[in-house]
C-alpha cells in the first residue's frame, strides 16, 4: 500500500511537525518505501501469539510512597525558552 | 609503547603502581585529540582544563593514600545523550544546542563515583538514529582506519575515539546495533547488554524498551572492568532489575570449558561479504582449537528483524520525542516571525477566497510546536518520528505496532529455542566492512537493512558484545558478534577475551595511534 501526500500531511499534524512542500514529497515517497518494507510482516501468521511489548515482563514496580527533594522551580524552569520565573509561556491560543 | 596503545587494565595498573600519573595520561589523550581530532570528528565537546584539573585531584588523592574509586585517574568519554548536570547534552540534535540537564544520569554518577575523568562528550547520530553518525547536525565522525568512511552509528563517535587513542574507554548506547556495529567497524569492543542490567535514568530516550547503555573499550578486560561500574539496579529506572552484578572484572579471565557456540544458519545467506564472512569462519576456528564445539541453530524469524524494529522503535521514538514541544526545554521558534508567518497564510487565503483552508489553519500554539520542532529535528529523526505516528494512528495500529509486537516475541522465542542447545550464539555484526561517507545517506531502506545482524538482539532483549576477528585486504576492521541468554554478560565477556588471548586483532592500530 502506498501512503498519499494528503496521508503524510495529515500525519505531520498529528506528529507536530511542519513540513515545508519539497519535505512532504520526500517524505510521502521515503514512508511509501519503507512502509512497503515492513508490510512483509504480514505474511506471517501471528494469529495465536501474545504480543511482547517489553524484553523484561515486569509488573508494576512501586516507589514507597514518600517525600523525596525534587527539582526546584528555578532549576526546572533554567531550560525553558520562554517563563516569567513562575510559569512556562506560550503563544496566545485563545481570544483571537 | 605510547601510553595510547595500552589497555585499559594495563592503565589502571599504570597509575596504581605510580610509573604514570592521571595527568600524565589525560594530556596523552589531549595531546592525541588535538592533533588528530580536527580530522576524526570524535568529539562535540571536550573541557580540556576541566579534565586536567579532575586528574590532579584524584593523582593527589593517590598520593595521599585516600580512598579512590575503581577507575580512578581514567579518561572516560560519554556519548553525548547522557545527561551531565550543568553541561551540555545535545544528542547531537540541534534541538537540544543549549540545553544543559538540572541532573546527572546514573550512569554518570557510578563513573564519577568511581573517580574517572570525564574527558568528553561524543558525536553520535542525531537522537541515536542511525548507523553512520552522519545524522549529527554538528559534524560526521570519520573512521579512523580510513578517513573517507563512516564509524558506524549510532555511537560513532565513542567507537572512534577508542580507535583513535583518544580516551580509554567510552559509554555508548544500543537501541538496534548501536554500540556493537560501530565498534565492529571500528575494531574495538563493545558490549551491549542485557536490558534492565544498567539503568537508563538520565539517557535521553530514543525507543525505551529497545535502548540499553554498554561499555565501548580496547578489549573485553577493559569492556568487563567498564561494565561492573555501569550496571546495577537502581530505583530511579523502574526497568532496570535487582539482581546481583557479578564481579566480571575478575571473572573474564577465567576462560570457558566445553563452550557450545551457534552459528546461526540465517546469517550467512545473500548480501554477506566474502571477507567478512571468512574472517569470521575463521574466528569459530579459533575458538574450536580452544576447544568449543560449534552447531548450526536457527533463527527462523531473524529475517523480519528490521522490519520488526522499523516499526517499533519508531513508534516509541514518536512518543518519546513528543515531550519537545518548544515549552519546557529545547528549542523554540522565534514567537514574532511565527506569528507574523501565520497572519499573513491567513489574509493571503482570505484573499483567494480559500475559507475552509482559513478555519483548518494551525492556532499559534500548535504553529509553535510544529514549527520548533520543525526547526530542531533533522531529516532522519523527522522521517522516524512520521513513520511511528502514523504507525500509531487510527485504524493503522493493529496492523503495524500490534503485528510487530507480535513478530517480536516469535523472535524471541526463536533465541530461546536456540539457548537450549548452544551457549553462545557467533555471527557477522554487519555484512560489510564500514562504507563511506555520503554513500547511503538518501537512501534510508539500505541504511536501516545494515542493522540485520543486530536489532534481533534489541528486540529479544539479549546481551550482545562485538570484538575485532580481521581485516580486509583494503585494511579495514572486521567485527566478530557473540549474543548470550538474559543476563550473562559474564559469559560473552570470558569468551571475548578468551578470543583475545589466542589472537591479536584488538591490539592493532591504525596509522594515526603512533
Amino acid at each position: 500500500m502506498s501512503l498519499t501526500r494528503q496521508e503524510v500531511q495529515k500525519v505531520s499534524l498529528l506528529a507536530r511537525l511542519q513540513l515545508t512542500p519539497d519535505e512532504l514529497d520526500l517524505m510521502t515517497a521515503q514512508m511509501g518505501q519503507i512502509v512497503a518494507y515492513v508490510e512483509t510482516l504480514s505474511e506471517l501468521d501471528t494469529e495465536n501469539v501474545e504480543p511482547m511489548a517489553h524484553a523484561v515482563e515486569v509488573a508494576n514496580v512501586f516507589a514507597a510512597d514518600e517525600l523525596r527533594p525534587s527539582l526546584d522551580r528555578a532549576a526546572a524552569l533554567e531550560n525553558a525558552p520562554h517563563h516569567d520565573r513562575e510559569f512556562y509561556l506560550v503563544p496566545a491560543v485563545l481570544g483571537e | 609503547m605510547s601510553l595510547l596503545r595500552h589497555s585499559a587494565v594495563e592503565l589502571l595498573a599504570q597509575l596504581a603502581s605510580g610509573q604514570t600519573t592521571s595527568v600524565a595520561l589525560t594530556e596523552a589523550y589531549l595531546g592525541q585529540i588535538k592533533q588528530h581530532d580536527p580530522q576524526v570528528k570524535a568529539f562535540l565537546r571536550v573541557d580540556p582544563q576541566r579534565a586536567l584539573d579532575r586528574a590532579a585531584e584524584i593523582d593527589q588523592r593517590r598520593r595521599q593514600g585516600e580512598p579512590i574509586g575503581r577507575l580512578a585517574g581514567l579518561p572516560v568519554a560519554i556519548k553525548d545523550l547522557l545527561c551531565t548536570q550543568g553541561e551540555p547534552t545535545t544528542c547531537a540534535s540541534k534541538m537540544l544546542e543549549h540545553f544543559k540537564p538540572p541532573y546527572d544520569a546514573t550512569v554518570i554518577a557510578r563513573l564519577k563515583a568511581a573517580d574517572a575523568v570525564l574527558i568528553g562528550k561524543t558525536n553520535m547520530d542525531e537522537f541515536a538514529m542511525g548507523g553512520s553518525t552522519e545524522n549529527s547536525a554538528y559534524q560526521k565522525t570519520a573512521n579512523p582506519w580510513d578517513l573517507a568512511r563512516i564509524p558506524g552509528g549510532s555511537s560513532g563517535g565513542s567507537a572512534a575515539c577508542i580507535a583513535a587513542g583518544m580516551a580509554a574507554m567510552a559509554v555508548g548506547s544500543d537501541t538496534g546495533g548501536s554500540i556493537r556495529q560501530p565498534a565492529g567497524l571500528c575494531g574495538v569492543t563493545g558490549l551491549k547488554p542485557t536490558y534492565g542490567r544498567v539503568s537508563r535514568y538520565g539517557l535521553v530516550a530514543f525507543a525505551s524498551s529497545l535502548d540499553q547503555i554498554g561499555p565501548l573499550a580496547r578489549t573485553a578486560e577493559d569492556a568487563a572492568q567498564l561494565l561492573e561500574v555501569l550496571a546495577g539496579h537502581d530505583p530511579l529506572d523502574s526497568t532496570s532489575v535487582n539482581i546481583p552484578v557479578p564481579k566480571y572484572s575478575q571473572t573474564v579471565k577465567q576462560p570457558l570449558k566445553n563452550l557450545r557456540l551457534g552459528l546461526v544458519r540465517e546469517h550467512f545467506g545473500q548480501g554477506l561479504d566474502g571477507e567478512v564472512e571468512a574472517a569470521v569462519r575463521q574466528a569459530v576456528e579459533v575458538y574450536r582449537s580452544l576447544g568449543a564445539t560449534v552447531k548450526d541453530v536457527s533463527l527462523p524469524h531473524a529475517r523480519f528483524g528490521v522490519a520488526t524494529y522499523y516499526i517499533i522503535a519508531p513508534c516509541e521514538a514518536s512518543s518519546n520525542l513528543a515531550r519537545y514541544d518548544g515549552v519546557h526545554y529545547g528549542h523554540r521558534t522565534d514567537e514574532k516571525e511565527l506569528l507574523a508567518g501565520l497572519a499573513a497564510e491567513r489574509t493571503a487565503l482570505e484573499a483567494a477566497g480559500r475559507h475552509a483552508e482559513v478555519d483548518a489553519l494551525d492556532n499559534p500554539l500548535v504553529r509553535m510546536y510544529r514549527q520548533s520542532r520543525a526547526e530542531g529535528f533533522g531529516p532522519e529523526v523527522k522521517r522516524r518520528i512520521m513513520l511511528g505516528t502514523y504507525a500509531l494512528s487510527a485504524g493503522y495500529y493493529d496492523a503495524y505496532y500490534l503485528k510487530a509486537l507480535k513478530v517480536r516475541r516469535l523472535i524471541r522465542k526463536d533465541f530461546d529455542d536456540a539457548f537450549q542447545d548452544v551457549d553462545l550464539i557467533v555471527g557477522p555484526v554487519t555484512a560489510t566492512t564500514a562504507f563511506k561517507l555520503g554513500e547511503k545517506i538518501n537512501d534510508p531502506l539500505s541504511m536501516y537493512l545494515v542493522d540485520l545482524y543486530t536489532v534481533s538482539a534489541n528486540l529479544a532483549g539479549i546481551g550482545g558484545i562485538a570484538f575485532p576477528c580481521g581485516f580486509s585486504a583494503a585494511g579495514l576492521p572486521i567485527g566478530l558478534q557473540l549474543q548470550a541468554p538474559p543476563f550473562e554478560e559474564e559469559r560473552l565477556l570470558r569468551a571475548a577475551h578468551m578470543f583475545q588471548q589466542a589472537t591479536d586483532w584488538h591490539r592493532r592500530y591504525p596509522a594515526l595511534v603512533s
